[in-house]
């Protein structure tokens, strides 16, 4: 067990505790620099996938996991990113000032969203915010002089200064320096006092409002910067599809990014990473599964969302903490064996302050 | 000069009447308690001061400003900090965390130089952590420091809640019955509390009780309330001997 000797309270509010996280943290970061140059393109290409996932799961995670604000209906901020950014792409605007515009965009929706949703909570902020992606969806299968519509969009290379963003290479450093710095940034805003402000409205809503936190500005501000990320990774994934249809934006994959925040853990950082790879190999193992299943069962169209929704309403019944959770459990037990204490972890059964009836 | 002022305020829900007429000033220093039987309205001024109600009738001042409508937050940014009968604290969180986000209205950095972590928010978070310190010292609060709320028992949260509002730095403290819950030995440093909360802090102090024996200790003044009408004001003794209080209480 490491006890870490604290004498100064910067210590606290650094990023890394000790030097064991930074030398870690630094071998995933040098691995994941060398990563291309070792592995297949197919694994690269998944990678890229990866952290995708987080930067859209890193939006989701501020607003549900931090702000205790459901949304549902992520996959139209993806959507409103992806056809943004495609949208201003082929029309000539800048490689990044356009991925910056799609993300601006995709922010600006959600801070309307946010305003509208702010006497809503729990299970009607839920349904509301289906209705919304339920909406983006039938708008851009409608808005065929702009989107396409079913028969699809293809999003152009993106090539600039000479160099092509869109090889399997290129992308990945791009993304790999985008999601780097996405989680900063949210790490950053957990540490100060928006992000404790957003956490208290989490907790008790009265309570954050006779600490003079201002609801309305705190959860417009946790819609927005969500709606934020998640644009720009909607931005970043329509060059990994390369053709936008708007069955690519389906309440599937609401329901896959919801699944990132809560398999991966509701309320925590490392939550954003683990759902993120939970969720980039699922489909694999499906795939996988499908093999060995009888076939009656295996061609089934239905069978990815029933896993999905099985997997869901599992975490959600016994490990409400996710992923995440199941780790700080494992690690507890090793650093403490043989005295680890089965009821550590036990609780009060407590609810989202959010989904309580009042 | 009185900080707080309430002037012929009320508040009815639907049909029934919550609060009626009732006005009272609070001198800068005081303790100030607010005693009646269940129902009396006694949290329902506390909510009207908090602005979690709108008030129908009267009006409130501190210190001759009208607060009577400002939004909610705004209350605590006034200076104005306030506990729960039964806590609410952020449970999820740890007790230092409960601590730094009373801090909230005192933040002079905006949400985009906090996303990049400036130096002058670290400063500000370093300047936060050591004024919290100096509350955690106050209030024995160490061995809490890095406990979650929903792992402590229910004692130890209301002196956190104490320390959360005290965090605030306020210049008026409602209590809303601090004492339940506690048991005579903490209800008792409660008391040395919160008297050295007033005189050491300086900080004006309204608190709802039912605890006799913690209200003779501490408070100067002692206001009565009945059904939402005011009984009487006066010194705990006096208050404890009107035969309006004790018919509100014991019947006629």
């Amino acid at each position: 067990m490491r006890f870490v000797l604290k004498t100064k309270y910067t210590q606290d509010i650094n990023l890394f505790l000790h030097n064991g996280q930074r030398f870690w943290y630094g071998l995933l970061m040098a691995a994941l620099i060398l990563a291309p140059f070792f592995l297949e393109s197919f694994y690269v290409g998944e990678l890229t996938y990866l952290f995708i996932w987080v930067i859209a799961g890193a939006g989701l995670m501020l607003l549900i996991g931090y702000t205790g604000l459901v949304s549902m209906g992520h996959a139209a901020f993806m959507a409103i990113g992806a056809y943004a950014h495609a949208v201003l792409f082929k029309l000539g605007v800048p490689f990044f000032p356009s991925l910056l515009m799609a993300a601006l965009i995709s922010g600006f929706l959600g801070a309307i969203i946010g305003v509208a949703a702010l006497r809503m909570t729990g299970i009607y902020l839920a349904v509301a915010t289906i209705s919304f992606a339920f909406i983006i969806e039938k708008v851009i299968s409608a808005w065929r002089p702009v989107t396409g519509g079913h028969r699809g969009f293809i999003v152009p290379e993106p090539v600039m200064f000479g160099v092509d963003f869109g090889s399997d290479i290129v992308f990945y450093f791009l993304c790999l320096v985008i999601v780097t710095a996405v989680m900063l940034l949210v790490i950053n805003l957990l540490r100060s006092p928006i992000g404790r402000a957003m956490v208290a409205v989490r907790d008790s809503e009265i309570s954050a409002q006779a600490m003079g936190v201002n609801l309305v500005q705190t959860k417009t501000l946790a819609f927005t910067l969500s709606a934020a990320f998640t644009g720009l990774a909607g931005a970043l994934y329509s060059h990994k599809i390369g053709m936008l249809f708007p069955e690519n934006f389906t309440i599937l994959l609401s329901i896959k990014l919801l699944m990132l925040v809560v398999v991966g853990g509701l309320g925590s950082v490392h939550g954003i990473v683990f759902g993120a790879m939970f969720i980039s190999i699922l489909p694999q193992v499906i795939a996988i599964l499908r093999d060995f299943l009888p076939t009656w069962l295996a061609q089934r169209r239905g069978l990815e969302p029933l896993v999905f929704g099985s997997i869901l309403l599992f975490f959600l019944m016994y490990e409400p903490l996710g992923l995440y959770g199941r780790w700080v459990k494992i690690r507890s037990y090793f650093t403490q064996f043989p005295l680890y204490r089965k009821a550590t972890f036990k609780r009060q059964k407590s609810y989202l302050r959010t989904e309580r009836v009042h | 000069m009185s900080i707080f002022a309430a002037k012929e305020i009320g508040v009815s829900f639907g049909g029934v009447r919550a609060l009626h007429d009732v006005s009272f000033n609070v001198e800068k220093g005081e303790i100030f308690s607010i005693m009646g039987p269940n129902g009396a309205g006694k949290t329902t001024v506390f909510n009207l001061i908090s602005r979690f109600y709108d008030l129908d009738q009267g009006d409130l001042f501190l210190n001759d400003e009208r607060i009577s409508n400002i939004p909610p937050h705004e209350v605590a940014a006034r200076g104005i900090a306030r506990t729960f009968q039964n806590t609410e604290l952020f449970e999820n969180e740890t007790v230092l965390q409960n601590l730094l986000t009373a801090h909230h209205t005192h933040r002079s950095t905006s949400f985009l130089s906090e996303m990049f972590f400036f130096p002058h928010v670290r400063r500000q978070e370093l300047a936060f952590r050591e004024k919290v310190e100096d509350i955690i010292d106050l209030l024995d609060l160490q061995s809490y420091r890095d406990q979650r709320i929903d792992a402590l028992p229910f004692g130890a949260r209301k002196i956190v809640e104490l320390g959360r509002a005290l965090s605030l730095e306020p210049q008026l403290l409602l209590l809303d019955e601090p004492s339940s819950g506690l048991n005579p030995e903490e209800t008792e440093d409660l008391s040395f509390w919160i008297e050295d909360i007033n005189e050491e802090l300086g900080v004006t102090v309204i608190m709802v009780e039912h605890d006799m024996n913690l209200l003779g200790q501490v408070s100067g003044r002692v206001m009565a309330l009945s059904d939402g009408e005011l009984l009487t004001i006066g010194t705990p003794d006096e208050v404890r001997e009107h035969p309006d209080v004790i018919s509100a209480y014991l019947g006629d």
